[in-house]
């Protein structure tokens, strides 16, 4: 097995798209996920991955190429942020609609305006309704790690769909991480080729992309939400796999020093380090407390979730994006619409912290906690906060 | 797809809805949510065959003779036929007569 190397999570991520050994990468730069393209644009040129690289003109256009090119059998990699991951808005439905295993690591960063190109999830919970699996890393080995996976699970034969490898733009992806990177022989052991079920071959035409008349719409649409929810099954066994072949397990939702615990946070990305840390020192205070985070956010693993939160009073949700004008931050929204039905419930806060750049520090998970303790006695007036906002 | 298969359930469509058969959108009838429908009255047609020019949807096929007629499978009831023929050889009637 390879040894630990320093290395910036970009690159790592662009080098396990070069162990995937993709056909075409079409992509347009934007900050913080350029480091990944303009890393595998080198690649090709250097003649290390036999790969076509299509520098287009914009991100609508990426994903464009990117369809095209997963219809004609192509294993293909995108990456995008931000502004970028909005132009493409109206493209990405398209992908799983045609059941196209298409590759992205979008780099989150907040969305305009202000303008702003620092950390936050605006970018990907504006983006939750398009039908990609989506994952959430923690950190930059499990950046390598679940792009990766994501090339696994996306060509399945049992999903055939689109995956999303999301990382925090800057706090992963600028940051030099040791990570260890496999080598070629045990990427190939993890990762088959890829065999498209049906491709666009002139030796045997087919048609893709028609329209979907109102006699047929419905039910088109239920059969990709029914392989989106069935996905999960492949997500879980993959990661199973993935664990026996280079020791490193992973989970739908992880849980951290849980048992016990009266208060659960919940994150999701890199925060969850931090918040880990702010766990032990309010542990060591003697506060029963422990955090569940999502490492997979589409399909919902409303059940793997349930289960971790079981005994728990209290949930402080951390959601790093405003849901303007709605009930709650998006992972709020999903976990409350998850427990609605269920008998004895535990009580839901939630907390907007960590927009566009904003640290979240293990002082602001401390508040967050403290403020769940007091909320669980006493109801507060409003169903969210924004942490460390200036009220005057 | 044909109108038949158009109430397949959603277990019964292909992967992505991909269509293998070349050709098949000649099987899904257009014209079924027309509100009128074209006649042709052959006492005062002269066969000039601009109904079938102008015709957007192809719903005007040569017929015995030299004539003109109206394939209902696709026409949706423009009218441009009728507003088009020099003769007022065509009528557009309100499909419920």
């Amino acid at each position: 097995m390879a040894k630990r190397i320093g290395m910036e999570v970009s690159i790592a991520a662009s080098e396990a798209v070069k162990l995937a050994d993709v056909d075409l990468i079409a992509a347009y730069p934007i900050t913080p996920q350029t480091h990944i393209v303009e890393h595998l644009a080198e690649v090709v040129a250097d003649g290390e991955l036999d790969a076509a690289f299509v520098p287009v003109e914009s991100e609508h256009s990426a994903m464009s190429c990117c369809i095209g090119s997963s219809a004609a059998g192509a294993r293909t990699f995108t990456a995008s942020s931000s502004q970028g991951l909005a132009l493409m808005h109206e493209m990405l439905f398209i992908a799983p609609a045609m059941r196209l295993p298409i590759v992205m690591v979008v780099a989150n960063r907040a969305l305009s305006g202000p303008i702003s190109i620092w950390n936050d999830h605006s970018d990907i919970m504006a983006e939750q309704d398009i039908a990609w699996i989506q994952t959430f890393a923690e950190n930059g080995q499990e950046v390598f790690d679940l792009v990766l996976h994501a090339f696994r699970v996306a060509e399945d034969s049992k999903v055939l769909l689109p995956m999303i490898v999301n990382m925090d733009g800057f706090t992963l992806s600028h940051v030099i991480e040791p990570i260890e990177i496999l080598d070629k022989a045990e990427v190939d052991k993890y990762l088959p080729p890829y065999k498209p079920k049906v491709r666009l071959d002139p030796r045997k035409p087919v048609s893709m992309g028609l329209v979907g008349v109102p006699e047929i719409y419905t039910e088109a649409k239920k059969a990709t939400n029914e392989a989106l929810i069935n996905s999960k099954k492949v997500v879980v066994k993959a990661w199973k796999e993935f664990g026996d072949l280079f020791g490193r397990y992973y989970n739908p939702v992880e849980s951290y020093k849980t048992e016990g615990a009266e208060v659960i946070l919940i994150t999701m990305g890199s925060i969850s380090e931090t918040a880990m840390t702010a766990i032990d020192k309010m542990r060591e205070k003697g506060l029963p407390v422990g955090l569940v985070r999502f490492r997979l956010w589409k399909p919902f693993p409303a059940t793997e979730f349930k289960k971790a939160i079981a005994g728990a009073q209290t949930l402080a949700v951390v959601d790093r994006a405003l849901s303007p004008g709605g009930a709650c931050g998006p992972v709020a929204e999903e976990i409350k619409a998850a427990l609605y039905a269920e008998r004895g419930r535990p009580k839901v806060f939630n907390f907007i912290a960590g927009l566009g750049g904003r640290d979240v520090t293990v002082e602001n998970f401390e508040e967050i906690v403290s403020r769940a303790f007091t909320y669980a006695k006493k109801r507060p007036k409003q169903l969210y906060e924004m942490i460390g906002v200036r009220e005057i | 797809m044909a109108k038949i298969d158009a109430i397949m359930g959603w277990k019964e469509l292909d992967l992505g809805c991909v269509i293998r058969q070349p050709g098949s959108s000649r099987a899904f009838k257009t014209g079924d949510w027309r509100s009128q429908r074209p006649v042709v009255d052959r006492d005062k047609c002269i066969k000039c065959g601009l109904c079938w020019v102008y015709c957007p949807d192809l719903s005007m096929v040569p017929a015995e003779e030299g004539y003109y007629k109206v394939n209902l499978d696709y026409c949706k009831g423009c009218g441009i036929c009728a507003k088009e023929c020099p003769k007022d050889a065509i009528t557009m009637v309100l499909e419920e007569d």
